[in-house]
């Protein structure tokens, strides 16, 4: 199926990355360290203040 | 000929009790939720002034995605589970669908980590808590029941390999995942129920008893109105 | 600040009362729309540039074309009960009793549920639907004239002796293999011809839903299970999380995943006791640490874990800069 808006090599086989019996493939890897970087974000950006406090 | 109207009807009306004591079920029911769930707190217009932190708002997020997913899910079901094998648009569906998963679970883990550093089940929030663990165990299991609709190589090795750690627990003898039919209607008629009514639940929950106080919170000894009072005319 | 102890277990009355301290402006219904339209931004954005995965199904034709010599030896498996699926147990079939953990036996409890017979129906009752070559015809009737035992005979010795050639024809032992050889070359023609996919798929009806046979029947082979191993998706690689191609999988199955990567779990002796029982092992696992997730605000120590880890002093940065106000 011709996606013309696809990323180009979305469908080869992704890379993956091994240490030991731990094996984790890019995408996910991606996934997983986007989630941390949020939460880690969410918790320490500073949240805009009610108009009415000092 | 001349037409008269009707007049008008004045029987009197059979008493009826004072909505406040009245013992009838619907009265009954109508206090019960108006005292756990008044209109201030179902759809609120301000929250406590703790709630200020970004970490808060992966809940909503998460419903957001939800109703991507079942828009999206909505638009597949209508074509059939093999449309966006042939067709652009229903390729594109798919693709929101997949998407809106991906984000679902990304929003409802960070939503989870956030909510257990926040120890947020405190003050008898237990249930809110196990309705949202209950949920995040359901959606996995409502996404799986997708990936075996796909009807592609995925959903073949999916099936095959699924179907042994649910025969080994006898859960196969009921739920055979090789079966396309019972997937089908699992994924997109039953299990979107259990787990939209389980958030329904869960989002009450949260909607009745708050959003949990910070840990070793001071009880408040100075009234509410001294500090960042929206009703305080600055 | 003397810190109580509460049932549930992070103490302080505040958490049990209704609010009574500052508040702040809220907009629910904004805040829903926003989210919504974020969400939709998002995914329209990752839908559009991304797209998602379809690898084509595969079927009996692609396995018989391309790998003519594994699919011939599997008909033979079929025939002499050394399949797989041949040898699976409920809910197929009672050729095994199934996994059991000490007394826990629900494999067994619930018998066979959905009755797949291996050398009926996927080999002879599909050839039988057909209109066959004279030969095949003959190999047919041969078979069904031939008592149990015989038809055992012929077939196990043929799937031993295609085991010894390594699946070369031209090296096979001579021997009284009965029809089978030309059963099996008879699956394998209307395998090549696309005719088995349809035969397993209607099975004699005019709806189905249930691919139960053509799934067992894939999987005994090699076909199905290389395609997973070049995409990543075996058990013992990760492979629950994974995806094909190059998109992002089902990342919040990691832990169940976990497990099968342990080598205990994972041994490449059969007869490990938990080798063999891994499926039913890891999921009673699972289910107790689910459990646990589910029941955390009643477990003492983990339910203190917030406690002791303070990352909540950041997300109530605010509020506490101002209890310690004067």
């Amino acid at each position: 199926m011709d996606q013309t808006y696809q990323v180009a090599g979305m469908n080869d086989p992704a890379t993956y990355l091994s240490w030991g019996w731990l094996s984790i493939s890019l995408p996910n890897l991606i996934v997983i360290v986007l989630m941390v970087v949020l939460f880690v974000l969410a918790i320490v950006l500073p949240f805009p203040k009610d108009r009415d406090q000092s | 000929m001349t037409t008269t109207r009707p007049a008008a009807d004045t029987t009197p009306s059979p008493p009826i009790p004072d909505s406040a004591e009245s013992p009838m079920w619907t009265s009954r029911l109508r206090r019960a939720w108006l005292a756990k769930l008044p209109p201030d707190k179902l759809l609120p217009d301000r929250q406590p002034a703790y709630v200020a932190s970004w970490i808060y708002v992966f809940g909503v997020l998460t419903l957001a995605a939800f109703l991507v997913i079942v828009v999206s899910g909505l638009a597949l079901a209508f074509a059939g589970p093999a449309w966006y094998h042939t067709s652009s648009l229903g390729h594109f569906t798919n693709s929101l669908h997949f998407w809106s998963v991906q984000l679902f679970f990304v929003f409802m883990v960070i939503h989870l980590w956030g909510k257990f550093w926040m120890a947020a089940w405190r003050g008898r929030r237990a249930m809110t808590w196990i309705t949202g663990v209950v949920a995040f165990l359901a959606s996995i299991g409502t996404a799986f029941t997708g990936y075996l609709m796909q009807t592609n190589f995925d959903s073949q090795w999916i099936s095959f390999e699924a179907k042994d750690g649910l025969n080994a627990v006898g859960i196969g003898a009921f739920f055979n995942v090789t079966n396309l039919g019972q997937v089908l209607l699992l994924h997109a008629c039953l299990l979107p129920l259990v787990v939209g009514a389980i958030v329904v639940w869960h989002v009450l929950l949260v909607r009745r008893h708050g959003v949990v106080p910070p840990i070793d919170a001071v009880p408040v000894t100075q009234p509410a109105d001294t500090i960042g009072d929206p009703e305080v005319p600055r | 600040m003397t810190t109580r102890h509460s049932k549930a277990g992070n103490g302080s009355d505040v958490a049990l009362q209704e609010w009574r301290g500052p508040w702040r402006r809220y907009d629910i219904v904004k805040e829903g729309v926003i989210a919504v339209v974020v969400v939709s931004i998002l995914t329209l954005l990752l839908a559009g540039i991304f797209s998602s995965p379809d690898e084509p199904q595969l079927t009996f034709q692609g396995w018989a074309t391309s790998a003519p010599d594994n699919f011939y030896a599997t008909a033979v498996q079929e025939l002499a009960g050394t399949s797989e699926s041949a040898g699976y147990g409920p809910p197929y079939n009672t050729a095994a009793d199934g996994v059991a953990v000490g007394p826990i036996a629900p494999q067994q409890w619930f018998g066979v549920t959905h009755p797949v017979d291996p050398p009926n129906d996927f080999v002879l009752t599909p050839l039988r639907s057909q209109q066959q070559s004279a030969d095949v015809t003959a190999a047919l009737a041969a078979w069904d004239s031939a008592t149990a035992d015989q038809q055992i005979s012929w077939a196990s010795d043929y799937d031993s002796a295609l085991t010894d050639a390594g699946g070369d024809l031209t090296q096979l032992a001579p021997g009284d293999y009965g029809p089978v050889p030309v059963l099996a070359q008879g699956l394998t023609d209307m395998a090549t011809s696309g005719a088995l996919d349809g035969v397993l798929t209607a099975r004699g009806a005019f709806y189905q839903t249930d691919a139960t046979p053509q799934i067992l029947f894939l999987g005994d082979g090699s076909y199905l299970d290389d395609a997973a191993t070049a995409a990543h998706l075996q058990g013992n690689t990760w492979g629950m999380m994974n995806e094909t191609g190059s998109y992002p999988g089902q990342a919040w199955l990691w832990l169940y995943s976990f497990w099968y990567q342990i080598p205990t779990f994972n041994s490449d002796n059969p007869d490990d006791y938990l080798t063999s029982h891994a499926d039913a092992l890891i999921f009673y696992i699972m289910a107790v640490l689910s459990l646990a997730l589910l029941l955390l605000p009643f477990i003492p120590g983990l339910r203190s874990i917030p406690r002791w880890i303070p990352i909540h002093r950041l997300i109530w940065r605010d509020y506490y800069r101002r209890q310690a106000r004067p």
